[in-house]
């Protein structure tokens, strides 16, 4: 196969998709110069650059350059959207390419809610930078002063009527200067595409079969491969039957290197029969005393911990104690588990370049850690981006594409596709970890906050392949293994297990310790919010039995230990949207709101549930929520309102039914029957009330919801059983276990 | 050979009759629209219809279909000219990913073939089997609203 062309028709379709998407996930974006602090913003402090980002094409269309990848959340419209209005042009103009390790910035990694921040924020600030560039050419070429001339859609004009346009100017090197990050941004009037809900245009593409995923590739010569993992973490391989294998209808090759197993097949259902024959044929020695869901959260406890006090603000001694209360909260293992597989192509060239296409998060890191893994340079290793089914965080993509750079290794010339079955991506993607959280108030003789004790206990929340072999789960079963490094915890303002763990409310004392665990019971790595949600499920839990036991309204106890007026804002509108002070108390029936403010320092989210609970079978049945979001200036209302659903009805599923089970013979959450998620009967009728602040910062959206969900339900559950249940999931055996205790 | 009715064509297809009507509808015939989510029968992105039935193709060998009209998310309309279904979907922004969308929609027209008026709670059951991890079940119940509203 002609790698060159392919590689060619893999960007036109990737520059197909451009104005594709849309809507801001998230994030924060400068709306004003002044809040953009000192240098260039976001990643144009790396890539400074103005023809690193945006090339005027002879053709009339613009090309936006992005390190940042679309996941699903709409990144890519979003900044289409702030390109076109700062560029002033026509977003249709617009031709994008992202995730290309060849072509784009590097931008890192696309998470934690940073894209708007460090590429959206970069975008503004060079489209406008670019603009300042053309409108200066267009000044000394029209003999007009630049502050005369207008422009519309990139055409250029002076008051009497002279005009040239972006594509008559733009002949050579005018765009490869560095930016500078001070030509005038747009004021928010002025924008014709922020702040508009304008309709996704990859939503065609996806209602009617259009060629779009990934999964949708097919390069000439393309064959099938798949990795045949171990039965359980750690299991070593004795013995397997290769050659039987390699006499099978279709199979090109079989690889075995070390741990690793991997088959190569001319079709689909051939190299499934052929990975299935492997796994049959294959020995494998168990490791023994392997750590059990059910133990998950004594092994928690039993662990050596590195001990991090990461707020410590103590108790004016003038305030007086009038009792202490006590909670633990547990939360196990959950899985990200997308509703595609993970799936990527690689190919070796002749040139000795392997590229890959894939969904990762983390092209740029992760081409290096593949590099590594190979044992070439990482100029060696090509990585371009394409979409694949949702990413709720770091999930088994980057593994997939290490996978197809083995088994492509073995098989030059020939693309070789892997998608991970079912199987695989449940029992082997990282999830998100257990946690245990343990609060302890004193409380004066109102019943408020005086001092508050907060420790929990994690394993970690990051393990991404960030440019080192050994994260990449292949790479570990070699021959010659690489190491897995020592995780880390990350230290503020984001913060990672204990990411939410301080509270936002004004406790006069607080003292927040975090017991971070480098050990494994479970493979683990980022998830949608990391340790936020497991935190905020805690304190907000927590808030809401401290206000039972005052006998105070929640309502009224959150208001009454916090100051900051936006946190207040959303808490009162949620309330509000619900209609909380007309609510009238039913048997059976609940109400519950929770509040946080995503990181401390991003997206504002209050939510209110209505729930129904069967006490003789502890099920609960969902009647409605609302959500009232501050996200700070709102690029499109649609995608903002569908993050918060979704993550909303992402978290119910989670606080409901979520719990990942592992025993001695390894992960028994291999299907959507052992591990079942929140079905089209069991979702609520949900209200988003969005508090726009034109002007303002941009916060983030796409993380904001699933903590506050998680602390509505169980409050709105105590509220209906007086019953409180404090280990997740709310399942109904623990929910009617709870109420008979 | 094996030939199968898609789309309303004919196609003669070199393929063993136990072989997953999905792999041969994605790889041999180069559709997109039926998605491998499972291989299991048990979350719907490989939804088609096949003679008037919502039918999982991961589970459904190309041996057992031969002669039966089988219609592919393709096979509703297309980019230029979306079905009713497919337009609502469109128009409600009935996606996240949309990695499930397929199933969604092939679930909804069969269930709209047959009660073109659906309530709510009859959508929510016809749906309850194709699974969405992104959390856009409301807005897809709204788009099969919209569609039978529309009709």
């Amino acid at each position: 196969m002609n790698i060159q062309t392919n590689r060619r028709d893999l960007l036109k379709a990737a520059g197909a998709l451009v104005v594709a998407f849309e809507i801001p996930m998230a994030a924060q974006l400068a709306s004003a110069a002044d809040d953009l602090g000192p240098g260039l913003p976001g990643s144009l402090k790396a890539n400074p650059k103005v023809s690193s980002w945006l090339r005027i094409e002879a053709d009339g269309r613009v090309h936006l350059l992005v390190g940042k990848v679309e996941l699903g959340q709409g990144i890519l419209t979003a900044v289409s959207q702030i390109c076109a209005d700062e560029l002033d042009i026509d977003i249709k103009r617009l031709r994008l390419t992202s995730g290309d390790t060849w072509l784009v910035p590097n931008e890192g990694t696309t998470a934690g809610s940073f894209s708007m921040p460090d590429c959206g924020s970069a975008v503004r600030a060079v489209s406008a930078d670019a603009r300042k560039i053309l409108v200066d050419l267009a000044a000394a070429k029209l003999g007009v002063d630049a502050d005369k001339l207008t422009v519309n859609d990139g055409t250029i004009s002076s008051p009497d009527g002279k005009k040239t346009t972006y594509w008559d100017l733009v002949i050579g090197d005018e765009m490869k200067v560095d930016a500078t990050a001070k030509a005038p941004l747009k004021p928010y009037a002025a924008h014709r595409y922020s702040g508009k809900s304008i309709p996704r245009v990859d939503i065609p593409a996806k209602a009617t079969g259009g060629q779009i995923w990934i999964q949708d590739l097919r390069p000439e010569g393309m064959v099938h491969g798949r990795a045949v993992r171990p039965p359980q973490y750690d299991a070593k391989l004795l013995d397997v039957d290769v050659a039987a294998v390699e006499k099978m209808p279709g199979v090109l090759r079989v690889i075995r290197d070390g741990n690793f197993l991997g088959v190569i097949a001319e079709r689909e259902e051939q190299v499934l029969a052929a990975a299935a024959a492997l796994r049959r044929n294959s020995k494998w020695e168990l490791p023994k005393d392997a750590p059990t869901s059910d133990g998950t959260q004594d092994w928690l406890l039993a662990q050596k911990t590195k001990d991090i006090v990461i707020k410590d603000q103590a108790k004016p001694a003038n305030l007086q104690a009038a009792a202490t209360v006590e909670a633990t909260y547990r939360r196990p293992f959950v899985m990200h588990g997308s509703i595609g597989p993970s799936t990527a192509i690689g190919t070796l060239g002749a040139d000795g370049v392997m590229t890959i296409q894939t969904h990762s998060q983390s092209v740029f890191e992760t081409g290096n850690a593949i590099a590594m893994m190979l044992g070439v340079d990482k100029t060696k290793v090509h990585m371009q981006h394409h979409q694949g089914s949702a990413c709720y965080g770091h999930n088994a993509a980057d593994d997939a594409a290490a996978d197809a750079a083995l088994l492509a290794r073995a098989l030059p010339g020939r693309p070789v596709r892997v998608q991970w079955t079912r199987n695989d991506e449940h029992k082997w993607e990282p999830y998100n970890s257990a946690m245990q959280l343990k609060i302890k108030a004193q409380v004066d003789a109102k019943g408020d906050i005086i001092d508050w004790d907060y420790q929990l206990w994690s394993t970690a929340h990051g393990t991404r392949p960030g440019n080192i072999a050994g994260n990449l789960l292949p790479a570990r079963h070699l021959a010659k293994p690489f190491e897995f490094p020592v995780p880390v915890n990350g230290g503020p303002p984001n913060y990672s297990a204990d990411r939410n763990a301080i509270a936002l409310y004004d406790f006069p004392g607080q003292k927040v310790t975090t017991h971070f665990i480098t050990s494994y019971a479970a493979r683990v790595s980022s998830t949608r919010g990391l340790g936020a949600y497991s935190n905020v499920f805690a304190i907000e839990s927590f808030m809401d039995e401290l206000a039972a036991r005052a006998k105070v309204d929640p309502v009224e106890y959150r208001l009454r230990h916090l100051k900051d007026e936006r946190a207040r804002a959303v808490i009162q509108k949620a309330a509000e949207t619900f209609g909380w002070s007309k609510w009238e108390k039913k048997p059976n029936r609940g109400r519950g709101i929770a509040f946080a403010r995503y990181k401390n320092l991003a997206a504002f989210c209050a939510i209110a549930i209505e729930v129904e609970v069967n006490p003789s079978t502890g099920k609960i049945r969902l009647l409605r929520a609302v959500a009232a979001n501050d996200s700070g200036e709102v690029v499109n209302p649609d995608g903002v309102k569908n993050q918060i659903e979704g993550g909303m009805i992402q978290s119910l599923s989670w606080t409901m039914k979520e719990a990942v089970r592992f025993d001695a013979s390894g992960v028994r959450s291999e299907d959507w029957t052992s591990y079942p998620i929140l079905s089209f009967t069991e979702v609520p009728p949900i209200e988003v009330v969005l508090v726009d602040r034109p002007g303002a910062v941009f916060l983030g959206t796409g993380e904001a919801s699933q903590g506050p969900t998680s602390a509505a339900l169980a409050n709105a559950v105590f509220d209906a059983t007086n019953t409180r249940v404090r280990d997740l999931p709310l399942t109904p055996a623990r929910v009617k276990a709870a109420i008979n205790a | 050979m094996t030939a199968l009715k898609v789309n309303g064509r004919t196609h003669q297809l070199n393929v063993a009759d136990d072989v997953p009507l999905l792999y041969a509808l994605r790889n041999d015939l180069k559709l997109n629209g039926p998605k491998y989510g499972c291989g299991l029968s048990q979350c719907g992105a490989c939804t088609v219809i096949i003679d008037g039935q919502a039918v999982r193709s991961c589970v459904t060998s190309v041996g057992a279909v031969v002669g039966q009209e089988i219609i592919t998310l393709e096979g509703l309309g297309d980019e230029k000219n979306p079905s009713k279904l497919q337009k609502a979907f469109i128009e409600e922004q009935a996606a996240q990913c949309g990695y499930c969308m397929n199933g969604m929609i092939m679930r909804s027209k069969v269930l709209l073939d047959n009660n073109p008026k659906p309530t709510d709670g009859e959508i929510r059951q016809a749906l309850d089997g194709n699974l969405c991890r992104c959390g856009v079940h409301n807005r897809v119940v709204r788009a099969v609203l919209r569609a039978s509203q529309e009709a």
